[in-house]
Order: structure tokens, then sequence, then C-alpha cells
């Protein structure tokens, strides 16, 4: 119905007493009756919601919001993704974000030291859901070459959705991964990372939130 | 601390005066209270992890203090764990736009412990590799200094150059960045077919390209205003700090190593030291970027009198032997053998070796106690060095005139955290 299909004539199912003949998709017995009202209504709730959620999952992969957050060597080659040769504006994921509130991916790029750990955290906690997290390089994926005391992975205090790897990874390998990341948001977007890490619940909302919008009251249901 | 307001600053600012109607907004009418702010170290304008303290009176910053070691990754403890040539990739990881500086000053290091002759083709290409490694360096600088001022488009520019120098990279060595091209005792392979001719395509267009910045940024009133006289330092200070590099240079001191003291050829090459005259922002802009037409010249003279001969010094305690001997000579399988397990052992002693690194005086210090691992290793990172001044410099200007500051100062977080 969103590509703007013409439906020619009457539609097929939609009112079965005309016909007599009930179609076979409907004798599985989802629908509880085949009266002519009752299923369309059905029909429509069922094509409504998959669309409306497919066409949120569609904005949401092509239109990534990345902080501007870079920590050392692979924050270079991230940058040079914007510039001319890579040129991530065709994908759509070129508008980068100094404000953690304004962003919904962040990129580690590059090590991550005991004490910048707490304020990545800090820094993810602050970005509005849903976001996403890409751990560029090895340093933040496996401490890299280093492997030593001064450094953690980010897998210890971070909910990483894709791994890049290479040290630092080439400009392509993290354009790679961010359409791998754009493939998930929009194929599996029940692959967040509440969903993957049973959060569902834990959403912080500020008390009277409930009245300030539908959205809060969907997330709520799905709680 | 008394109100800083009307009164003419050293660098000739005038602060000026508070509107009448501060009150009514709620301030007080005298900025004598001060204010702390935190800076940092997740910012855009810190170029990496920086954290800054700022004591703000008013807009007037009246202090800054540093605190580093977000991005602390314990390289030199690293470095000791490690055989010698096995401590190069750790260490290229440190300052990571200069990555050919900071394995040359190991590599050099290293080679004064184990009084090692370089050939002389290593010694060109390392000058070649370097030089486009300062080009590199000061590319990336600009386009994100550029950004801090509100200049994007030149972001675009300087980035595109960059690639065409990491191609150059990637096609000796095969890796875009920290390409463990140089060795101990020379560079690791010969540069390929077809690496000079795109290397001359490059140096041809390079000049005129940052004479396109030049044409960008030198007429751009709002650039000049936030550059021109704003918080210069003097020599004296500068040199009291230790500061070196370009900071040092622009406020008119020519004190580079590559003349100072000549290593790898560089006596045999003609070029210029871009000094400054007022040590202001402005100057330390335009001496990085007169030094990228005078690394193209090094670069020209080098691949001109690219000398015949090894790239790596014959001796095979030292450097790996070449494929085709390891199916013929049952000694080269021995040392490949003894160099790829245990390393080759360095006398004991003690090596500082100073460079000219984009950003100033790197130098690294190798301790040996005769085995085939560094039994220390200290890198002087001129990042490090040079953030002291940064208090110094911006003391007594606006906040904004600090962003400007820190763009034109330069730091790698990665070099000074190490």
């Amino acid at each position: 119905m969103l590509r703007g299909e013409q439906i020619e004539g009457p539609v097929p199912g939609a009112h079965p007493d005309e016909e007599g003949v009930q179609p076979a998709y409907l004798q599985s017995g989802r629908p509880t009756s085949s009266d002519g009202e009752a299923l369309e209504r059905y029909v429509q709730e069922r094509v409504l919601t998959t669309t409306l959620e497919k066409a949120v999952s569609w904005a949401r992969g092509n239109s990534f919001f990345p902080a501007t957050f870079g920590l050392a060597c692979c924050a270079i080659e991230m940058m040079s993704i914007v510039a001319a040769r890579l040129d991530v504006a065709r994908f759509g994921f070129e508008a980068f974000r100094a404000s953690p509130r304004q962003a919904d991916l962040i990129i580690l790029s590059g090590r991550v030291s005991t004490k910048m750990a707490p304020v990545i955290r800090r820094i993810y906690d602050q970005m509005l859901e849903p976001k996403w997290a890409i751990s560029m390089g090895a340093c933040c994926s496996s401490m890299g070459v280093f492997n030593n005391y001064a450094l953690v992975p980010a897998d210890h205090f971070l909910p990483i959705d894709v791994h890049v790897p290479g040290c630092p990874p080439r400009p392509e390998a993290l354009m790679h991964g961010i359409l791998k990341l754009r493939e998930m948001v929009q194929e599996h977007p029940q692959r967040g990372w509440r969903e993957r890490y049973g959060a569902l619940g834990t959403e912080e909302l500020l008390p009277g939130a409930e009245r300030a919008g539908a959205a809060v009251e969907v997330f709520r249901e799905e709680a | 601390m008394s109100s800083l307001q009307g009164r003419t600053l050293a660098q000739g600012v005038t602060l000026a005066p508070l509107s009448e109607d501060v009150e009514e907004w709620g301030g007080a009418r005298e900025h004598d209270e001060l204010f702390e702010l935190n800076f940092g170290p997740h910012h855009p304008a810190t170029h990496g992890v920086l954290r800054l303290i700022v004591t703000l009176q008013g807009e007037v910053v009246v202090e800054v203090k540093p605190i580093i070691g977000y991005v602390h990754t314990g390289i030199e403890k690293t470095a000791e764990d490690k055989s010698y040539w096995k401590v190069i990739p750790v260490l290229e990881r440190m300052d990571y736009l200069s990555y050919y500086f900071n394995a040359m000053a190991f590599c050099s290091a290293t080679e004064r412990l184990l009084e090692l002759e370089v050939p002389e083709r290593a010694q060109y290409l390392r000058v070649i590799h370097l030089e486009l490694n300062r080009i590199m360096s000061h590319l990336v600088w600009l386009g994100t200094s550029a950004l801090d001022l509100g200049a994007i488009s030149i972001f675009w520019y300087c980035f595109r150059e960059r690639e065409a120098i990491l191609d150059l990279f990637e096609m000796s060595s095969g890796q875009r960045m920290h390409t463990r091209y140089f060795q101990v005792g020379g560079v690791i392979e010969d540069i390929p077919r077809g690496f000079e001719r795109k290397l001359r395509q490059f140096l041809k267009v390079m000049p005129a390209r940052a004479d396109q910045y030049a044409d960008i940024l030198n007429a751009n009133e709002i650039v000049l205003q936030r550059l021109r006289g704003t918080c210069p330092l003097s020599a004296e200070r500068l040199l009291a700090l230790g500061v070196s590099g370009p900071l040092l240079r622009a406020a008119g001191v020519p004190w580079d190593l590559r003349k100072a003291t000549p290593y790898s050829s560089y006596e045999r090459f003609d070029f210029k030291i871009p000094v400054g005259t007022a040590g202001d922002n402005y100057d330390r802009y335009a001496v990085r970027h007169a030094e990228i037409y005078e690394s193209v010249k090094i670069i020209e003279q080098a691949l001109d009198g690219l000398p015949e001969g090894p790239h790596i010094t014959p001796d095979r305690k030292v450097s790996l032997p070449p494929r085709h001997e390891l199916a013929t000579s049952m000694e080269a399988l021995i040392h490949h053998f003894k160099l790829v397990t245990e390393g080759f052992r360095v006398p004991a002693g003690e090596a500082y070796v100073p460079i000219e690194s984009p950003r100033g005086e790197l130098a690294c210090f190798v301790r040996s106690d005769g085995s085939s691992k560094p039994a220390r290793v200290h890198m002087r990172d001129p990042s490090f060095v040079n953030l002291q001044a940064l208090s110094e410099m911006v003391r007594g200007s606006y906040i904004a005139d600090m962003i400007a500051t820190v763009a034109m100062l330069d730091p790698v977080l990665g070099g000074i955290d190490r």
C-alpha cells in the first residue's frame, strides 16, 4: 500500500461471502470470524502495523547521526570516510553530531583506556534511544597489539552492535561496518541492544512522561 | 583576582566594556567572580581526548589546567616486553599522525647502540617517507584546525591530498597508517615499480594545492581575525618551557633538528626553515603551511638523487635474509630462525636520538641490558612538552581564542599519553 499500488476490482478475499469460497491463507484459523467487516479490519491492521515498522526501520537505518567522538588513530580514518573519496554522505551518515543528545550512533574509534571507559559509558547513556555502537579497530574490540594493563575492550562496558577489524581499519571497512549496521536495523530491528540483552523495561522515564505522548505509551506497552 | 575589563592586555587586545544591563540578566556587574569550566575529554575542539579545566573571569581565561591520560596505552611498558623489531609497530601507534617519525626515532636509537651503518639508499627512502608523513600530518592538522575556526571546505581539500599520500604509503608498504616500513638497519622493502612516477605526479600537484589552501584561508576575514595577534608567546618563554617545532619557529627561533644536527643525510638537501616574527596563532599557521612547500622540495631532491644499492643493511645478524636465500642457504635459514624467534641482541648501553617530527623534537631513549629486549624505552614526545605552554599562551585572552590556540598547538593525544 505504501508503494501506491492500484488495486483494480474487488479486493480478493475481502468479501468472501460474495464469492462463497474462503481463500486458503485465511483457513489457517487466524481471524476468528470470516465476517467481511472484521476481516477487513484485521487485514488493515496487519498491513498498517508491519509497513509502519518497516518504514521506520528504513528511515532509521538510512540516517544514522554518528557522534563526533574520536579516541586515537582510528579517528583519523573515521574522519576520512566523510571526506571526498568515500563520501559517506552517499548513504546518509555524514551528519556527525557534537552532542551525544543529538546522536544515535557512537563509533569507538581507537583504544579505550581504563580512565576513558567511564566517560564513554556516560556519553553512551546520554544518547537517545534507539542507539547503536560500532567498535572500530582492534584495540577497542580486543585490545589489539597492546593487550596490556591500560586498555579495556569495549564489550566490557558497552553493548556493541558491529565490530570492525583492522589496525586501523581502512575507511572502506568502516563503511562496510556501518552498512552492516544499516542492514541489521532495517532487516532485523528486533536485534537492538535492549532485545539482545533482555533489557526491555529498563528505560528511564521522567516522572509524568506517560502523559507526554503516544511514543512513550508504545514503549510502555512493549515493556 | 582583580577585574580585567577595560584594560589593555599585554598582546594589545582591549576587552569590550561590560554592557549596562548585565544585572538585569542576573549577572554580576563586575565579572570578578571566577568560573570553572570543564572542557573535554569529549569535545570536538580538543583534537582527541584532551581535558582542560578552564578558570574563567567572564569570558577571559585566567588559568588553564590540562588533564591528560585518557588514551594512556602503556606503550613504553609494552615495548620492554618485546624484542627490538617487534617494538616498532607498538611505538608507531604512539603519535598516530607521525608514525614514520616514531619508528625513525626508535630505529635510530637502536642503530646507534648496534653501531650500525644505514645504507645510503635506505637513508634517502627514509627521508622521502618522513617528509611525505610531515606533509600528511600538516594536512590533517590544517583540515581539523580549520574546522575549529568554522571553515569546513578546507577539510575536504586537505583530506583529498592526504588520500594521495596514503596511496603512496600503501604502495611502498601495504598499509595506509602504521606502515612499519622502517626497520632497524634500513627499510623493509625497496619502493615498488611505479612508485616514483606516482610520487612525481603528487609532487607536481602538491604546491599548487597548498596555494589553494592559502587562497581559501589567507583572504578569509574570520580566519585572520581569529589568528592574527591572538595568544602570542615570546621565544624566551617558549625556550624556557622546552617548546620545539613549528611553535618555536613561529616565534622567530630557526631551530630545526634537520639543520642543527642532521641525520639520515638531511645535510645534503637544500631547504629553508620557515620562521615567524610575532609568535601568534597566525605565524603558527603560516610556518606549518610554508613547511609543506619545503618538504616537497626535499622529496624532489631525494628522489632525483636516490642512490643505487641495498635498501637495508647487509648485516644478517640484524636484518632478515631475502626470501630466495632461504631455499638455498643453510646459514640464511639459521639467521632467519634466530631473528624471528629471539630477535637480535643489542650491546648494553644507552642511546638518546632526537629527530624533528611535525610537532617538534621527538626523541627516543633506549637502554639495553645486552638481551634481545630493550630494558627501557622512553619517548620524548613534542606534544607533551608543547602542551605545557598552552596555559601561558591563553592566559588573559578570550575563551574563543583558546580554541584557536589549542588547534594551532596541534597536540596529538596518543603521543602525550602514550
